[in-house]
């Protein structure tokens, strides 16, 4: 799961790939246009349709809906608790991926199986899966429903895969040899980790701190059980935009809509500046 | 993997990084979903009897199962489609074609649902009002969770299928066209066999995606009683209705199957690493 | 004439792949796109097979208009450099595709499936799949499947560039006897000169993109059309400002005669059953200064020869062009 996998220019084999690239037959250029008018109806001209809707009153109502003080705290809170989890996602997210890639053990596979489970899990059912652990009957005694770090464990549960599943193909790939080298010019093990092993791996983990980020802003079903959504306490941006749309008020609704995307397009292309920079100097 | 022969930690640090590994992975997944399958059985199989006899969850589990085959079979249809466009052909606009397939994934269910509404709403959609006039409702209905489900399966089947066929190349289609086959034999007996895992991959990711996509389907469904309520919407109105018996019952079902997606995937798979 | 190409162009892009390329291959022989790599030999291969288009010019096989054709309806044969085995069929299914796409009956194709195994040698690795094969096992099996269907014309992508050095050089004499055997119009693409002086009837030399000679092996070698033709079927050197082959100096140590070029072994090297001085005229430009340098001349001998004349590094030998040598007027500016 990379930001680069469908997008990556492959082995750019030379130009003379086939007599069919180039010329488009008529099926095929029928194809595409179906292909194409059914990726417009169903995703190109909604979205399109979210981004004018929010601008149907102008930048001032715009402004006006984002800066309401609910609706700001909810995406004060959206934004600071996925930064948070995207951070321990960079950590732990590494750390598994390394333990998958570079440890032996028992049970390994499962550790790996299980990793994907949440990306699998219905949303709703990830609140109640961590309910039934963090919630009022936790047999840890730990209750954290319907406060903060109920919308941190939340976030955390369905982000998890991201930074592992896009660290860990790139750490297979890693030629040993090159941290022989260094282990034989004299390096520690953590100098070599940090001066060697971990450049190459940052563009990789910015991919997946991307999708883990932007996850977490778009982030509904798993905190509706968990979280409550108290207002200005627990109320994270999806649900504000979904309150809106069950009052019928739609273009407010489209204006967080809006902003939400902005936020995570904004990470997304941040990060991969980032990555293309550090692809460029190593 | 070479491993064995690589310069390795020493053995306290690799203790050290397995153990807070598996404890951080089993105190945030393993742990919690157990706990659900121990709800559920909690009192032997009366949950799950008592839950499965409610008329309005087994219409919504039609539904659900319903919704969830009609958008995989579209995706089938499209994400095959789309990833052979986008690796066999050159055409204007593809790089902002291959970069948007990926949107769906970080757009909020929620935002999904609204976009749909926006333009489909029979009440004043972009095209919803004409639609509806002419008979067709999508939003509040059925077609609307379809489609509300496909958007969010979408780049799942594509993602499986455009790195393989980027690997495999062309030549055997090549070879194929030059021993007199035409364009749907080359795609049956040759494309086909060599994308098949991908395609089941993607299938199966696709089909637990479906199965389990609650926000986007919530906002278009209108959530009317026993019409057009998923099994996600179930879960959450048992559970807030103090029926919580019933919540886990349904909630085991849906975790079931998107706990065997993965795990057929996950084991199917060669191993990251393993293929040439 | 089995397959007539009129005036073809072709541009990738900026990059002139094919320049008004005209050729005609006759039926029934094997011929030879010899060239260095990115030269437009191959392209020129994919124009004849369908599976590059042209920009300009017509192409005709066995007198049908066949520009504009699909690959499917050319009826052509093609094998591919890394085979383009359809990896989830067995060698039968394999060789079989071509027939069970033209619909034969099974009983036909099985007939024809079993006598291409045996032609190739493969009978009893049927039930195999590609994965379970040698590489040059893989391309034999290429060379049945195109052969299957018995096309028109065989043509043939660098058909051992990918295999080791002996099996290329099996392959080659196999090549060769099968041809005699099976007599389909034959066209392959090579880098190796050696390989098309070995196996083809007729060599066609393309570099940059421009035919640079069409001959038989002998007309080629004897009568090089320009420096590029000759320095690219073998080694050559310059004497006298001309371009010549190693072996065609005749090297003497008997004293000045005229019309000979005095000069200095200055490197000796002895390699199997030949002997490669390289040797510094001593009268004329560059006289002693680094080895190997502009003006330096490569000759080749025999191990007893050299015995014979008693050369060593520091003698001082007469050079001269023996009679019947090959020799092109080198351009100011060498091809190469």
């Amino acid at each position: 799961m990379s930001l680069t996998t469908s997008t990556a220019p492959g082995r750019v084999t030379r130009a003379r790939r086939s007599a069919r690239s180039g010329s488009l037959s008529v099926t095929s250029g029928l194809g595409l246009g179906v292909a194409m008018l059914w990726f417009s109806l169903l995703v190109l001209i909604p979205l399109a349709m979210v981004v004018a809707s929010a601008g149907s009153t102008g930048l001032g109502g715009f402004v006006a809906v984002i800066t309401e003080s609910q609706t700001l705290a909810a995406v004060q809170l959206t934004v600071l608790q996925s930064l948070m989890v995207t951070a321990v996602n960079v950590v732990m997210g590494t750390m598994i991926a390394w333990v998958l890639v570079r440890d032996r053990f028992q049970g390994k596979r499962i550790l790996d199986v299980v990793i994907d489970i949440p990306f699998a899990l219905p949303t709703i059912v990830a609140g109640l899966v961590l309910l039934s652990l963090y919630g009022p009957n936790s047999p840890l005694g730990l209750n954290v429903a319907n406060t903060r770090y109920a919308v941190f464990l939340a976030l955390a549960f369905v982000t998890l895969p991201f930074v592992v599943r896009t660290v860990q193909p790139v750490l297979e790939e890693l030629e040993a040899d090159v941290e022989e080298a260094s282990a034989s010019l004299g390096a520690t093990r953590l100098t070599t980790f940090r001066r060697i092993i971990l450049p190459s791996l940052v563009p990789s983990i910015a991919a997946g701190a991307a999708l883990s980020f932007a996850r977490g802003i778009s982030e509904y079903g798993s905190l509706v059980l968990l979280s409550g959504n108290l207002p200005n306490h627990t109320e994270v941006a999806a649900v504000r935009v979904f309150t809106f749309i069950e009052n019928g008020d739609t273009a407010s609704a489209a204006a967080v809509a809006t902003l939400m995307l902005i936020v995570a397009l904004a990470v997304i292309v941040a990060l991969d500046i980032i990555q293309r920079r550090v692809a460029r100097r190593g | 993997m070479a491993s064995a022969t690589r310069v390795r930690e020493p053995k306290p640090v690799r203790w050290a990084l397995r153990a807070i590994v598996t404890a951080y992975v089993f105190l945030l997944v393993l742990w919690p979903v157990s706990l659900v399958v121990k709800y559920t059985f909690a009192d032997g199989m009366t949950a799950m009897t008592t839950a499965l006899a409610e008329p309005d969850v087994r219409q919504a589990l039609r539904l659900t199962v319903m919704v969830a085959l009609i958008a995989v079979a579209v995706n089938l249809v499209f994400g095959v489609g789309i990833s052979l466009l986008l690796v066999r052909y050159e055409f204007p606009g593809k790089r902002v074609l291959s970069a948007l397939i990926d949107v769906p994934l970080s757009v909020s269910p929620i935002v999904v649902g609204l976009a749909l509404v926006l333009v489909y709403s029979p009440r004043n959609g972009l095209f919803g009002k004409g639609l509806s006039e002419a008979g067709i409702q999508v939003i509040f209905a059925s077609p609307g969770m379809v489609m509300a489900t496909v958007f969010v399966a979408l780049p799942l089947v594509i993602r499986e299928v455009v790195p393989v066929l980027q690997e495999i190349g062309d030549e055997q289609e090549q070879a194929s066209q030059s021993l007199g086959a035409n364009a749907f034999q080359t795609f049956r007996r040759i494309t086909l066999p060599s994308i098949k895992w991908a395609v089941v991959y993607g299938v199966v990711l696709a089909l637990a995606r479906s199965l389990g996509e609650y926000g986007a389907v919530k906002v278009v469904s209108g959530n009317v009683t026993g019409q057009s309520r998923t099994a996600t919407m179930i879960v959450e109105s048992k559970y807030q209705g103090f029926e919580q018996p019933a919540a886990y019952a349904v909630a085991f079902l849906l975790a079931m199957a998107s706990v065997v997606c993965i795990v057929v995937v996950g084991f199917l798979r060669p191993s990251t690493g393993d293929h040439s | 004439m089995s397959i007539e190409i009129k005036d073809i162009n072709k541009k990738f892009g900026d990059f002139v792949a094919l320049e008004d390329i005209s050729l005609n291959i006759p039926t029934g022989q094997l011929t030879a796109l010899l060239g260095p790599s990115g030269g437009g030999k191959s392209t020129l291969l994919r124009i004849i097979a369908g599976l590059e288009s042209t920009d300009e010019g017509t192409v005709h096989i066995e007198g049908v208009e066949a520009t504009h054709l699909p690959p499917q309806k050319r009826n052509v044969g093609f094998v591919f450099q890394h085979y383009a085995a359809f990896k989830h069929m067995s060698v039968a299914k394999n060789v079989a595709y071509g027939l069970e796409i033209r619909k034969r009956s099974k009983a036909d194709t099985k007939k024809r499936v079993a006598e291409l195994l045996e032609l190739v040698h493969l009978s009893q690795f049927a039930h195999r799949l590609p994965s379970q094969l040698s590489g040059g096992q893989r391309q034999r099996m290429a060379l049945a499947r195109a052969l299957a269907v018995e096309p028109t014309v065989l043509l043939l992508d660098e058909p051992f560039g990918a295999l080791d050095a002996k099996v290329r050089k099996e392959l080659r004499d196999w090549l060769r006897r099968l041809h005699d055997e099976v007599h389909v119009t034959t066209v392959f693409v090579t880098h190796d000169q050696e390989e098309a002086l070995e196996v083809a009837d007729e060599i066609v030399v393309i570099n940059n993109g421009r035919i640079e000679q069409i001959g038989s092996p002998d007309e080629l070698y004897d009568a090089p059309a320009n420096d590029f033709v000759m320095s690219f079927l073998g080694p050559v050197t310059t004497l006298e400002g001309l371009l010549m082959r190693p072996h065609d100096i005749d090297v003497s140590t008997a004293g000045e005669v005229a019309g000979t070029t005095p000069g200095e072994v200055v490197r000796m090297l002895r390699v199997g059953f030949e002997v490669r001085l390289t040797v510094r005229p001593t009268t004329g430009r560059g006289a002693g200064s680094s080895p190997g340098q502009e003006g330096d001349v490569t000759v080749v001998l025999t191990r007893s020869h050299a015995r014979e004349l008693g050369i060593d590094v520091g003698s001082t030998v007469w050079l001269s062009a023996n009679r019947g040598a090959t020799s092109v007027a080198r351009r100011a500016i060498a091809a190469v």
